[in-house]
């Protein structure tokens, strides 16, 4: 309703969304809403397919947080390097992935990223520079700080960043990479994604100190930003990349938000209050990009375009095969080691510097 | 006797030992209000308490190390890890620290560690994994793996007793598709082997999921009335020895059979055992069947491909009987 009365208000004084970087363009703004709502199509469409059995195993996704893996991989670099998790769908779109790719992987295809090994979020086109996640939380974070370690031993100016749950903030080591990352001063960003619940355990039960407060007493700066607002995220983390990047060493920025499907599909989330979710709703983070652009921009006609988008890949998907049996048990060891290549970084701040 | 799926028996093993000990107390992720990922703790914590039905962190690693502390000093944890698969996170804890302290320091870690294993589901290389043989590997720790409700429940409180630590592997695939009669009250079954079905002409050693796997394989109508008997190990540290060779001297034709990935696995033991000490008696080669030495992938064609099933098992015996 606010938002339909922003639309038809007059100045929509009470309605508007602030800009919160300086950075951004129009088009950046929406590209980022283009990203949400990818995002947000391409697993509202494999849940469907998921429903009809056409995606096997479980059902993850990231309703609810788009903003997050949106922003953050927004303010990377094509020679940056990103570990992407089970909520982050958008960093593949930001960086290139193509959706019928995404959709095939869902579906177990041939033609998926992983080719039909591994399921669902578990993956990563290493050719657009991402490494996908395995299960094991928060095992990325270490990956991630090798990478930056890497390009600090190389003398090169780029960064890594991974995504993480606050769940995952209990193990071990989610402290062994803050630890190291901070003593090497490397440049590496931790992004927090903290959506209130690990399963069905809630923050209560997961720590007693803010873990903004903990990376600080590991020696770097903690920033708290709101993970419904891709603009907020990309902000934060455009400027933990500068930093990184001048050899500021690692930054760990929480994005606050909430995870508003249960944990899989198969959960009916009923530990969460009511409440809850419904003050969350209000703050949806595609609804809040929308309202920041609806006077320039026709959404509907940008959300027709994206669902276009979404229903050809969905067909593309469909008609893939599946993996040939024979296969199984090819690709086990390399032949030859060949590192991750660049991906898409569609932010105009890039297109000037390389310019 | 109450008819119960694999997955009640092992809450029904659970709940027995809670109410008859209370020393034993659960730690996992997800186990107290919610009841566990797979549901095996549902309605615990209003019989028993937040206490003793202790949700906890999401770190496998302390939920070893703190169960090993609390063994020490009196209790009897049981820790869930909410995969198999996640043990890997809680290794060296289970490995270092469980295993070699009765050796080192003539001091018992009776804890138990219940892992959900097993593929079949499309769980992917991360939600499917038997990795019993790693900690076969490990001096100091038991290894059981129940294939009926009866011996979920009985296994487990075996377990539960033992006064050293043991881990548990009770196989997702057989959570709800597997009923059986299961005693009511108080029970151990011992950490030996049993005898699933009787013959003469073959043996087909297996253990957890792979035991319905064989039984269904060795139908006498589908290997021409052949007599296949089907040994289900129940327990693989230790490994009943005396009931492997008897079977093997029964019958002198062995088909050994895991779901787990083959080089070094359990099925390779047993092997290794025959090859040593049942060689007189076998009237042709050991035969291994296994996954091969891949990540259990995801897609169906591929999982199916690496997983060992009813098909393969009937020609491997087939070929065998011929010999
Ligand atoms: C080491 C480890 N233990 C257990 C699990 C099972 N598991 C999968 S997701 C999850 C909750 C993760 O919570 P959080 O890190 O907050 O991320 P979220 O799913 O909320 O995005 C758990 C316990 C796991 N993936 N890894």
């Amino acid at each position: 309703m606010a938002m339909a009365m922003g639309i038809a208000g007059s100045d929509a004084a009470d309605d508007s969304v602030a800009d919160v970087s300086v950075h951004l363009t129009r088009a950046d703004r929406v590209e980022l809403l283009r990203t949400m709502l990818t995002m947000r199509g391409i697993e509202q469409r494999a849940l469907n397919l998921y429903r009809q059995g056409r995606v096997p195993g479980s059902f993850y996704d990231g309703f609810g947080q788009e903003a997050v893996s949106t922003g953050a991989t927004f303010a990377m670099a094509a020679e940056d390097r990103i570990c992407a998790l089970h909520r982050d769908l958008a960093a593949h779109v930001v960086r290139g992935t193509a959706l019928e790719r995404i959709l095939a992987q869902y579906m177990g295809r041939a033609t998926g990223v992983t080719q039909g090994r591994d399921g669902n979020v578990h993956f990563g086109d290493k050719d657009l520079g991402v490494v996908g996640m395995v299960s094991m939380l928060p095992d990325m974070m270490l990956v991630a700080t090798g990478m930056a370690m890497a390009f600090k031993l190389r003398g090169e100016a780029r960064a890594a960043l991974t995504f993480f749950g606050d769940g995952s903030t209990s193990r071990g080591d989610f402290h062994e990479a803050l630890n190291w990352a901070a003593v090497q001063r490397l440049p590496v960003i931790f992004v927090l994604e903290n959506n209130q619940f690990a399963y069905s355990t809630p923050l209560a039960k997961q720590w007693t100190v803010e873990p903004i407060e903990r990376a600080r007493a590991y020696g770097m700066p903690g920033v708290s930003v709101d993970g419904n607002d891709a603009e907020a995220v990309f902000e934060a983390v455009r400027a933990a990349r500068e930093r990184a990047i001048a050899g500021g060493g690692p930054t760990l920025v929480e994005a606050v938000t909430m995870r508003m499907h249960g944990h899989a599909a198969h959960d009916d989330m009923r530990y969460v209050p009511a409440e809850l979710l419904a003050q969350w709703r209000e703050r949806d983070p595609i609804e809040l990009q929308e309202r920041r652009l609806a006077a320039e921009l026709d959404v509907a006609a940008l959300r027709a375009e994206v669902q276009a988008a979404i229903d050809a890949a969905t067909a593309v998907a469909l008609r893939a095969p599946m993996p040939d049996p024979a296969t199984a048990t090819d690709g086990v060891f390399a032949e030859q080691a060949v590192p991750l290549g660049d991906g898409r970084a569609p932010w105009s701040g890039f297109a000037r510097t390389e310019a | 006797m109450p008819e119960l799926t694999y997955l009640q028996a092992i809450s029904d093993g659970l709940r027995t030992e809670m109410r008859a000990d209370e020393r034993v107390f659960l730690m996992g992720e997800d186990i107290g209000v919610f009841g566990g990922a797979f549901k095996v703790t549902d309605g615990f914590v209003a019989e028993f308490g937040e206490q003793r039905v202790m949700d906890t962190p999401l770190a496998e690693s302390a939920i070893v190390g703190t169960a090993v502390g609390a063994a020490v000093v009196g209790m009897r944890p049981v820790c869930e890890m909410q995969f198999a698969d996640f043990i890997s996170c809680g290794f060296d804890q289970l490995v270092n620290v469980a295993g070699k302290m009765h050796y080192r320091q003539g001091l018992a870690v009776p804890i138990t560690v219940r892992l959900p294993s097993g593929g079949g589901f499309s769980g992917g290389p991360f939600h499917s994994q038997n990795p019993e043989a790693w900690f076969m590997h490990a001096p100091g720790l038991k290894v059981v793996a129940p294939s009926t409700p009866e011996d979920a429940k009985g296994l487990l409180i075996g377990a539960i007793r033992d006064p050293n630590p043991v881990v548990y592997l009770e196989h997702k695939n057989l959570y709800r598709r597997v009923r059986g009669e299961v005693p009511e009250g108080s029970y151990a079954t011992g950490f030996d082997a049993r005898v699933a079905r009787a013959g003469d002409d073959l043996t087909v050693i297996a253990y957890g999921a792979m035991v319905h796997v064989a039984l269904e394989a060795t139908a006498p109508e589908l290997l021409d009335g052949a007599a296949v008997e089907v040994i289900d190990l129940r327990s693989l540290v230790p490994l009943d020895e005396a009931a492997i060779l008897a079977s093997v001297k029964k019958t002198s034709k062995v088909v050994v059979l895991d779901e787990a990935n083959a080089t070094c696995a359990a099925g390779a033991q047993v092997a290794a055992l025959i090859a040593e000490r049942g060689f007189e008696d076998l009237d042709g080669p050991v035969v291994r069947i296994a996954a091969p030495d891949v990540p259990i992938p995801f897609s169906p064609p591929l999982e199916q491909a690496v997983l060992p099933g009813v098909e393969r098992v009937k020609e491997a015996c087939r070929d065998l009987l011929a010999y």
